[in-house]
């Protein structure tokens, strides 16, 4: 069953395809960029890089350890090195590297995950990386970040070009609805409160989401409104650090949360966010995601209903958490 | 300093101790007044346990105090159990968890070399390090890459943790297996400041492949009762044996 809603969402390019397009920008406004791949530049976008600025592009081939640690070197001689790769791949073969040689030192590394969640679709489970957000926000000094559209995309990789320290940008592989309008200020340790105005301010329940989820919860907000239930909508992209206020705010005035992502409930926003509000001000939360498990090969659209993960299984847990209340 | 510390790798320490002080004092260029020097040559430990012989090259270089060697491993010295930058800034690299330096070092030679700069790299390996696969990931890198101002030394003593290399994980063919990924390999004796001069020297002199130095050692080299002796890889001398090695050293 499709949720029924009216809202129509301009399809834009995907989030790591923004990426590409950002770093190449970069690149022309700082000689200092360097990109790292391995064997994936294609996937990732990183090929826009390459192409135009061949000299200041490092192929690692299929050595993501030996990758991440190279570009740890690069930064802590200077360079402002992006190393990309398909989350899985970079977050856990990289692990290790990410720990010692870029978190420990504080290196500023930039690391880009793409074909993040379970949205890579046929590829299936060894492919779809669940586990990144918990891993990456468990290393300290640490940023991760999760745009929901293109929109989000350029700037975060902007912004993660400016701040000095290791971050880890989370992208998807399908092209993704625009849900921000141009010109947005994103910035690290920020969200994004969608204009809850005409859905009565949000009063009785706040969405919290990050990525493909964002625009998933705009639809779930509709459908709520219609049964005159009064919803708000957070991108909070910034995984780590959190916009802590935001979560305050959202607690104290809807009194009620739930947190939608594509990433396992046991590690990933939701948890963090419950952390605020249980040390603030604690109020019945709900958490749409992946359960304990692995998904499978099938179309996007499938394994997102499957894995409960659409606009529906928001709208359900917004009902169920304003019972709660 | 060891024997103060109650435990550390004295045998990998005392390996290493020609190849430190070749580097350090005949070889790169480097400068304690500056030590973030752009044009610097970067040294790493990769085989980061051995790092009292690297306390002991900057201590006498004026990088950190030699006063406070005797506070090695002790809460809030400098002087870290594993080499670590946020104590030391003038490391390169924290190290410490085996198999990541020469990748790390990679990285810098690459950005010297888009940079112009003539900064080369060195990088200490271990013997039982050479096990790990991100060694010879970066192996297949440095190698494919003709990353040239690079230079791997293995401080080849065949002795690690659990007891001697060949028992546990042999690398024979070890000079084989460098040469096969491409790099510019040369043996000799690891004790030996000649030799490594002009080994050294050989590799600046090389062009479009990294070097590898096998450097044939002795763990515990100096004293009598730790030489070829596993029990000293990671192993802290008694007060007794402390002063029984000095007199041997001196």
């Amino acid at each position: 069953m499709q949720t029924k809603t009216k809202l129509e969402l301009k399809m834009g390019v995907a989030t790591r395809e923004a990426f590409g397009q950002a770093l190449v920008e970069l690149g022309r406004a700082n000689k200092d960029v360097v990109a790292l791949d391995a064997d994936l530049s294609k996937s990732t976008y990183t090929h826009f890089f390459a192409k135009e600025f061949p000299e200041r592009f490092v192929e690692c081939g299929i050595a993501e350890a030996d990758m991440i640690a190279i570009g740890a070197g690069l930064a802590s001689s200077g360079k402002l090195p992006f190393a990309a790769s398909f989350s899985c791949f970079a977050i856990n073969k990289g692990f290790e590297q990410l720990r010692v040689c870029v978190a420990f030192p504080n290196v500023n590394l930039k690391v880009v995950g793409t074909h993040s969640g379970i949205s890579i679709g046929e590829d299936g489970p060894s492919q779809m990386s669940i586990e990144d957000i918990g891993l990456a926000c468990s290393l300290p000094n640490f940023t991760v970040l999760s745009p929901a559209d293109e929109i989000a995309a350029r700037a975060l990789v902007h912004a993660a070009a400016a701040h000095v320290g290791p971050v880890f940008l989370r992208t998807g592989r399908p092209k993704a609805p625009i849900v921000h309008t141009a010109g947005t200020c994103f910035t690290i340790g920020g969200s994004f409160q969608f204009n809850g105005a005409q859905y009565n301010g949000g009063r009785d329940v706040t969405i919290i989401a990050h990525g493909l989820l964002v625009a998933e919860a705009l639809r779930a907000q509709e459908t709520l409104d219609n049964e005159g239930i009064s919803a708000r909508v957070i991108d909070m992209y910034s995984i780590k650090p959190l916009d802590r206020d935001a979560i305050v705010r959202a607690a104290r005035e809807s009194g009620a949360i739930v947190v939608a992502e594509e990433h396992l409930v046991a590690t990933g926003l939701g948890v963090r966010v419950a952390q605020v509000v249980t040390e603030t001000n604690p109020c019945p939360m709900e958490f749409v995601g992946i359960q304990d498990t692995y998904a499978e090969s099938g179309t996007p659209a499938e394994l997102m209903q499957k894995y409960g993960l659409t606009a529906m299984d928001i709208a359900a847990a917004a009902r169920r958490v304003k019972a709660r209340k | 300093m060891i024997t103060h510390a109650g435990s550390g790798h004295p045998g990998g320490s005392l390996s290493a101790v020609e190849i430190v002080v070749a580097l350090f004092w005949d070889v790169m260029r480097h400068d304690p007044s500056n030590p973030h020097w752009p044009d610097r040559d970067r040294f790493i430990l990769s085989k980061g346990h051995a790092a009292p012989v690297l306390y002991c090259a900057l201590a006498e270089w004026g990088y950190t105090p030699k006063s406070e060697l005797n506070t090695l491993r002790k809460l809030g010295s400098l002087y870290q159990g594993h080499p670590d930058k946020r104590f030391i800034p003038a490391l390169e690299a924290s190290t410490g968890s085996l198999g990541e330096g020469l990748s790390l070092g990679i990285g810098m030679s690459l950005a010297a070399k888009l940079d112009s700069r003539p900064s080369r790299t060195y990088v200490v390996l271990g013997d039982g390090e050479s096990q790990e696969g991100q060694i010879w990931e970066a192996a297949m890198f440095g190698g494919d890459k003709k990353v040239d101002n690079l230079v791997a030394i293995v401080d080849y003593n065949r002795i690690q943790l659990d007891g001697f290399v060949d028992d546990i994980m042999s690398l024979e063919p070890l000079a084989d297996k460098w040469r096969a990924f491409n790099w510019h390999t040369i043996e000799l004796d690891g004790h030996s400041i000649p030799a490594l001069q002009a080994a050294f020297a050989e590799a600046e002199r090389t062009k479009g492949k990294p070097t590898a130095i096998i450097a044939h050692t002795i763990k515990g080299k100096g004293v009598s009762f730790m030489e070829n002796n596993p029990k000293f890889h990671g192993v802290a001398p008694t007060e007794d044996e402390m002063k029984r090695a000095l007199a041997e050293l001196n």
